[in-house]
């Protein structure tokens, strides 16, 4: 092959692995990178964003929903820390990520340059592993790696920051046949005695629950899990970051467990006999207080991460492994049991707390609103959120039947998610339909990026649960800090006038009877919409665990009198 | 864990890849969760390419998850706490200790005594070597604090198992696959 510029270099790898879009914002230090974008079309498409952050969100939304490594560009210094919280929202909910920044020219490393920032530093405690790239021969080398460690194992982000004067130096490519990297080999098959061992505590349980997780969509193991729920007898409950890993609508489905997951789950948790994990990591958020956690539960820990193994729970049996794997494994030796105690006892449960209601109320509900997202849609959509009251909701009132079709921040709850993550997956489902489920507060975090919207036409819906304030927050000054409420209102802008201006459809609904009707308009409009959805501005988010409470103590639905909650910490 | 662990600190061994940033990545880990790293040293190992590192961390500290979650490195080819093990640990010390006429001959004696060498003197001062675990260190700098100690420098432990068992055993390697392609139920 002829020589290539270490930027037509990265745009080669790039192709030969597959990728076919890219979010991303040039500068001065990738520049010569950006140079070499034209040759490589249409084979890869190069998105604009306004703001670096969005860039990274929107990769590595399309990352999960096209189960593809998402690729964003960012130049040096303020580009690079730009992309860091989009980075780490990657890093905590296992996406994988391939982030090309550009540096500074080699010699002016560590001499404090315009716009340098030491990112590859910056980004060791939230990449699986990054690369300062000083030798242009070294770079398919390099991308190749960073794309096999990105997808393989536990999915993770990984950073590739490669100085101006490298990407022109000029060298022959030299694709490697094979990746050889000699501390990390992630080990994808159970030991098989463990597996015989989690088969016979199936066999025993009385009280047996499913824990499916983000790593049973990772590892697409949709059937397997079924088979296991299904061969089993065994009810499904599903992280927040599992939803849609799961059919929404199956029998044996329970919902969400823990902070604000359904009160029903978090005592059957409580009474458990045996915990099935699949692919979850017993996030503080679904345990509440970790001592009392499942006291009576007995543990199967199928997880591909050593680390999280016995981080928090001790499990009596360890599948060590690529999840679909395990549960193959696992499916051949489980037998069916009849459980009617059990499920007798879920059934009332669920019948004497049925916190997941819409009341009936003059005020528009934002419990009501995503149900009749759920109606307009049939579930037949991909329901993208931000982080807090909303994205609860979204999680608790719809019923996610497709499966992939959640996306939401998780691990690290970052506002803002919900419109760059949208953009991202509207690129890897273009024909399909994306409604963006938003905070008021995180959508003004990362809003700019209506222009890159506008100027795509991609399609997506937005529905802004606008309750004038960071809800969520104020839900805890409401709750726990004696009604003290500080810096939570917002005077929000006019969202329907703001959609305009960026050339999109802007909607609004301030009455109960509005919210249908703007939901079939948006659903006919063919291009981008804003729905504003002017909702009951104090309405709390429940269940709910509080803070350092035990999943027993959840609080179901109280009256608004007597809402206030101790809190035992 | 066992009373005899709970007052040894920890000794942590690695075999790592002989490149920039790794120490940086692994001394992160640890940096995280607020731990303190008593002694660290660092050099080859018998492989050209890997360098091979000995950590010392404090008894109480929760060492199990940092150590997992540097294994996890990928620079990383191999890590594990032998504190509970059987092992041979080792560091090396040099004291420079002012001396004149009068104490120099105690300071010999001493050194004597600790199988310690000169290596170094002038009219006004001595260097003192000493190799052995950390506890032989700790005493003769105890010894000698009725002299003046100029400075002390330690290498930090380096250990490895007894036995003729390597401390890394490699173990085998699995190809990760990809699972591609949309799926519906």
């Amino acid at each position: 092959m002829a020589e290539l510029t270490g930027a037509q270099m990265v745009m080669e790898s790039l192709v030969r692995e597959g990728t076919e879009h890219i979010f991303g914002l040039p500068g001065g230090a990738n520049l010569p990178l950006y140079d070499a974008i034209p040759q490589y079309y249409p084979k890869v498409r190069h998105y604009l964003v306004k703001h670096e952050q969005c860039a990274a969100h929107a990769a590595d939304a399309y990352a999960r929903v096209s189960g593809k490594v998402g690729v964003c560009f960012a130049t040096s210094g303020p580009g690079a820390t730009n992309i860091v919280t989009g980075i780490a929202n990657a890093w905590m909910d296992s996406v994988p990520l391939v982030c090309v920044t550009g540096a500074v020219i080699s010699a002016l490393l560590g001499r404090d340059g315009f716009q340098e920032a030491d990112i590859t530093g910056i980004t060791i405690p939230i990449t699986k592993h990054n690369y300062l790239v000083l030798d242009v021969a070294e770079i398919p080398k390099v991308m190749r790696e960073a794309f096999h460690i990105a997808s393989t194992g536990r999915p993770g982000p990984v950073l590739v920051d490669i100085p101006r004067d490298v990407f022109q130096q000029k060298a022959e490519f030299v694709w490697p046949e094979k990746v050889e990297l000699k501390g990390y080999r992630p080990r994808l098959y159970a030991d098989p005695a463990e597996v015989v061992k989690a088969a016979e505590l199936i066999a025993e349980a009385k009280r047996p629950v499913i824990l499916s997780g983000h790593g049973v969509i990772i590892s697409q193991a949709y059937d397997e899990i079924r088979e296991l729920a299904e061969k089993g007898n065994i009810p499904v409950i599903t992280t927040l970051l599992g939803i849609s890993g799961f059919p929404g609508t199956h029998p044996l489905y329970l919902g969400m467990p823990g902070m604000h997951g359904m009160y029903w789950n978090n005592i059957a948790i409580h009474e458990s006999d045996l915990l099935i994990a699949a692919g979850m990591r017993f996030d503080d958020r679904i345990t509440g207080r970790l001592k009392d956690f499942a006291p009576n539960a007995k543990i199967i820990h199928m997880e591909i991460d050593p680390a999280e193994i016995g981080k928090n729970v001790r499990p009596t049996a360890t599948l060590q492994g690529d999840v679909r794997n395990s549960l193959r494994e696992l499916n051949k030796l489980v037998k069916s049991v009849e459980r009617p105690d059990w499920f007798a006892r879920i059934e009332g449960l669920r019948r004497d707390h049925p916190s997941i209601t819409v009341r009936e109320t003059p005020d528009v509900l934002p419990q009501y609103v995503i149900q009749k997202l759920y109606e307009a849609t049939g579930g037949d959509c991909y329901v993208v959120t931000g982080v807090g009251q909303h994205q609860m909701w979204a999680a608790q009132f719809f019923w996610y039947d497709k499966p992939n079709s959640f996306v939401t921040s998780g691990g690290l709850g970052t506002m803002g998610f919900e419109v760059p993550a949208a953009m991202g997956v509207q690129v890897a489902k273009p024909g399909e339909l994306v409604w963006s489920v938003c905070g008021d507060g995180g959508f003004q975090m990362t809003l700019q990026e209506l222009a890159t919207i506008a100027e795509y036409d991609w399609p997506i819906k937005f529905a802004i649960i606008n309750n004038n304030s960071l809800g969520m927050v104020r839900q805890w000054q409401q709750l726990f800090y004696s009604n003290n409420i500080v810096a939570t209102p917002m005077r929000n802008p006019d969202f329907v006038k703001l959609a305009e201006a960026f050339g999109i459809l802007g909607l609004r609904a301030t009455r109960r009877e509005e919210v249908e009707p703007v939901i079939r308009q948006a659903m006919e409009h063919d291009g981008p919409v804003v729905c504003d959805f002017q909702v009951k501005e104090d309405e709390n988010c429940y269940p709910m665990v509080p803070p350092g409470a035990s999943l027993e103590e959840t609080v179901d639905l109280p009256t608004y009198e007597d809402e206030r909650v101790e809190v035992t910490a | 864990m066992s009373q005899r662990d709970k007052i040894r600190p920890h000794t942590i061994i690695a075999l790592v890849e002989d490149r920039p940033g790794v120490l940086n990545r692994i001394v992160s880990k640890w940096r995280q969760r607020g731990f303190n790293i008593e002694s660290l040293a660092v050099g080859h190992s018998e492989t050209a390419g890997l360098s091979r590192m000995t950590f010392v961390v404090d008894a109480n500290t929760d060492a199990e998850q940092v150590v997992k979650q540097v294994d996890k490195l990928v620079e990383v080819v191999n890590i594990r706490d032998i504190s509970a093990e059987e092992i041979v640990s080792r560091e090396m010390a040099m004291i420079k200790v002012r001396v004149d006429a009068g104490n120099r001959s105690h300071i010999i004696e001493i050194a004597d005594l600790f199988r310690a060498s000169i290596v170094d003197v002038s009219s006004e001062s001595v260097i003192l070597e000493v190799t052995g675990d950390g506890a032989k260190v700790d005493a003769l700098f105890e010894l000698l604090s009725d002299y003046t100690v100029i400075e002390l420098v330690r290498t930090g432990r380096v250990a490895m198992l007894r036995g003729s068992a390597s401390s890394h055993p490699r173990d085998g390697h699995e190809e990760p696959e990809r699972y591609e392609g949309p799926h519906t139920w």
